[in-house]
């Protein structure tokens, strides 16, 4: 009996509602903090549409987020919490910028062979926490995260100590000319990394719905012992997904690094683990949708830089509201008498289908 | 490397170790109670604003200490909230609380001060240092002990008392037994929940002391990140001490020494950044090579 797949609703509920409450809580800090709420608040939702050139500040935010959105969702999904994307990420760019000023090379293949080679280079950072815990038995997490604060230093000390500006003191010398991804947008900074994103989505959409590793995959995060017994090389999926990861955090640097700055200037640790967390918990971890959850949270960030600009309150303010966001979506329990008395309708109905059809 | 032998290195070494052990105690009592407290480092960074704001507003020190600790606890039993009540999974709630307080305590310091990422309008006080009575005329030994600040004699009590607390109290038995088997104890009668929130309460208030031991002891301000990652190098401590408080006593040490060589070399015109890597990198290797050892020795032990 083919049984129709019907959509969702409670899941989408869950996420509005929380998305609400967050807000809310976030106007009511506004309203405590500033002294002219009413101006603060609306410039915090309108503010992304007040300019052509804020509009376009979200488009950018967003490339990155999209990218370290779908590392988090594959990286996840193994039932693994590695949050090694941000030392894929920052160390990738790091390596993107020293490609990009020390080996001149012609148009295009330049950008072709940046981005590869930062792609690798994250990889690589991306299976390290899981391949120590295979041998060793050490905790993944513990280890992405320590690792996140030696990469951060390491990478930077590599460009202080070969590409230092000397004029400047932080940032690196200029890149080469070729090295650019050149504006998908005149007049703005939107890159062609935008298209390099799209392209990206859509290869995960069919990598993680649509093809066996994906299938592999979703099974060994669900029930690793089911998951060996029914014949997968669990070892392979968890290490693929990995490096999967690894690679979209690294290209996420990469596409960041050539495709915003012409020159190195990560001068602190760029973090995109959290808000990678956020979006595909937004998403409900499906890849399709992290381009829209990734929109959403760059809106926010727009919208409170936005506001900070002119006001009184410090645009530190969404780091709150994601938290909120999270911890509320994550909840099991948040909203669980709504789901707990539609299964129970859905029970009873079902149980006086199957009453009929036995009559 | 002729500073190993000076008496003010050692020093140095059990100042940077206080705030982990600190927290590497609260990550023991919380993991022996069954509950991974990923929300180390958001309840250090809270304690640590807390205890400024506190002492600074009131010029009083027992105020900035009940504010630091209310801060610190409040996070703390929050994430016990959702862990528990909303049966949240621990690493996606941790994650999240992290991000509201390292966002938060900057969000908070600029509104109510007006200063962005340090308190330097704000004259907040510090935790006295205190000069051991007998101990301090001791030549050598007394250079190395003596002069602490009170916090990091309160660490090393603690860590003590934790441990018997753990070994030999009913209290101790119970939280043991909650973290290996729930079903065990529940079915003895043991109340999970309870248990589980009085050892998250127990591991805020030394979170408490970590934060406020960095704010309001090794140095009289607060900056914004000054927790650095400790919350987290905590978990690795916790995790090379196998819940026994006087091995995670040694594994702070080794931080604490990692961390002093840091200190040391930079005055050796060395790379600040490259220099910060030590004390992370020195604690992943101790990290891995002592869960690597537990590995080994328990497939010993089964095939004894």
């Amino acid at each position: 009996m083919k049984t129709k797949k019907k959509f969702e609703w409670y899941g989408v509920i869950r996420v509005m509602v929380s998305i609400l409450i967050s807000l809310l809580i976030a106007a009511a800090i506004i309203f405590v903090v500033a002294d002219d709420p009413v101006t603060a608040f609306s410039k915090f939702l309108l503010g992304p549409f007040s300019t052509r050139r804020n509009f376009f500040n979200v488009v950018e935010t967003m490339i990155p987020l999209v990218f370290c959105g779908l590392a988090i969702n594959v990286m996840h999904k193994s039932g693994l919490f590695s949050m090694v994307a941000d030392s894929s990420f920052y160390f990738s760019g790091v390596t993107a910028a020293a490609i990009a000023i020390a080996c001149p090379m012609p148009n295009i293949v330049h950008q072709i062979v940046i981005l590869a080679v930062a792609m690798l280079v994250g990889g690589v950072i991306g299976v390290i926490p899981v391949l120590v815990k295979r041998k060793t038995g050490a905790n993944e997490l513990v280890i992405s995260l320590m690792m996140n604060y030696i990469f951060f230093n390491f990478g930077y000390w590599l460009i202080r100590r070969f590409f230092l500006d000397t004029s400047n003191g932080s940032y690196s010398i200029a890149f080469q000319p070729t090295a650019t991804l050149g504006k998908l947008i005149p007049r703005t900074n939107t890159h062609y990394g935008f298209l390099i994103m799209i392209v990206v989505v859509v290869l995960m959409w069919i990598l993680m719905d649509k093809s066996a590793f994906g299938r592999a995959l979703r099974i060994t995060g669900a029930n690793e012992s089911f998951a060996r017994y029914a014949g997968i090389s669990v070892g392979m999926v968890v290490l693929g997904s990995q490096f999967i990861g690894g690679m979209l955090a690294g290209l996420a640097g990469g596409v960041e690094m050539i495709g915003m700055y012409r020159n190195f200037q990560w001068i602190t640790s760029q973090s995109y683990v959290w808000d990678g967390i956020l979006i595909n918990l937004l998403a409900g971890t499906r890849p399709l949708m992290i381009p829209v959850s990734a929109f959403f949270i760059s809106y926010i960030r727009i919208g409170a830089l936005v506001m900070s600009r002119g006001g009184d309150v410090d645009s530190e303010i969404v780091s709150i509201i994601q938290g909120i966001m999270i911890l509320l979506i994550a909840s099991e329990r948040f909203l669980y008498q709504m789901k707990k008395r539609k299964e129970e309708r859905e029970a009873l109905q079902n149980q006086s289908l199957e009453t009929e059809n036995a009559a | 490397m002729s500073f190993l032998t000076s008496l003010d290195f050692w020093f140095t070494v059990l100042r940077c170790t206080t705030p982990v052990l600190f927290a590497t105690m609260a990550a023991l009592i919380a993991s022996r109670s069954g509950v991974l407290n990923l929300g180390l480092e958001g309840g250090m960074t809270i304690a640590a604003l807390c205890g400024v704001l506190g002492s600074g507003f009131t010029g009083s020190l027992f105020v900035g200490l009940l504010a630091g600790l209310a801060g610190g606890v409040g996070f703390t039993m929050l994430l016990a909230y959702f862990i528990q009540h909303f049966k949240t999974n621990p690493v996606i709630s941790g994650v999240a609380m992290n991000l509201a307080a390292s966002g938060g305590s900057v969000f908070c310091l600029y509104s109510i001060t007006g200063d962005k990422n340090a308190s330097n309008s704000l004259a907040s006080l510090a935790f006295p240092s205190i000069d051991l009575p007998v101990i301090q005329s001791i030549p050598g030994l007394g250079d190395v002990l003596s002069g602490h600040n009170c916090l990091t004699y309160l660490a090393f009590l603690l860590t003590v008392i934790l441990f018997v607390v753990l070994r030999s109290t009913s209290f101790g038995v119970h939280v043991r037994s909650v973290g290996e088997s729930e079903e065990a104890a529940r079915s003895v009668g043991i109340s999970v929940e309870k248990v589980r929130y009085q050892a998250m309460l127990i591991s805020g208030i030394l979170v408490s002391f970590g934060g406020m031991y960095l704010s309001m002891g090794y140095v009289n301000r607060f900056t914004s990140g000054m927790v650095a990652g400790r919350g987290y190098v905590a978990l690795a401590t916790n995790a090379m001490a196998a819940g026994n408080a006087l091995l995670g006593m040694v594994s702070s040490i080794l931080y604490g020494f990692g961390s002093a060589l840091s200190i040391y070399l930079q005055n050796n015109n060395v790379d600040p950044y490259l220099i910060t890597i030590i004390p992370y990198a020195f604690i992943i290797v101790f990290y891995v090579a002592f869960i690597f050892y537990y590995k080994c020795r328990k497939r010993l032990d089964e095939i004894i």
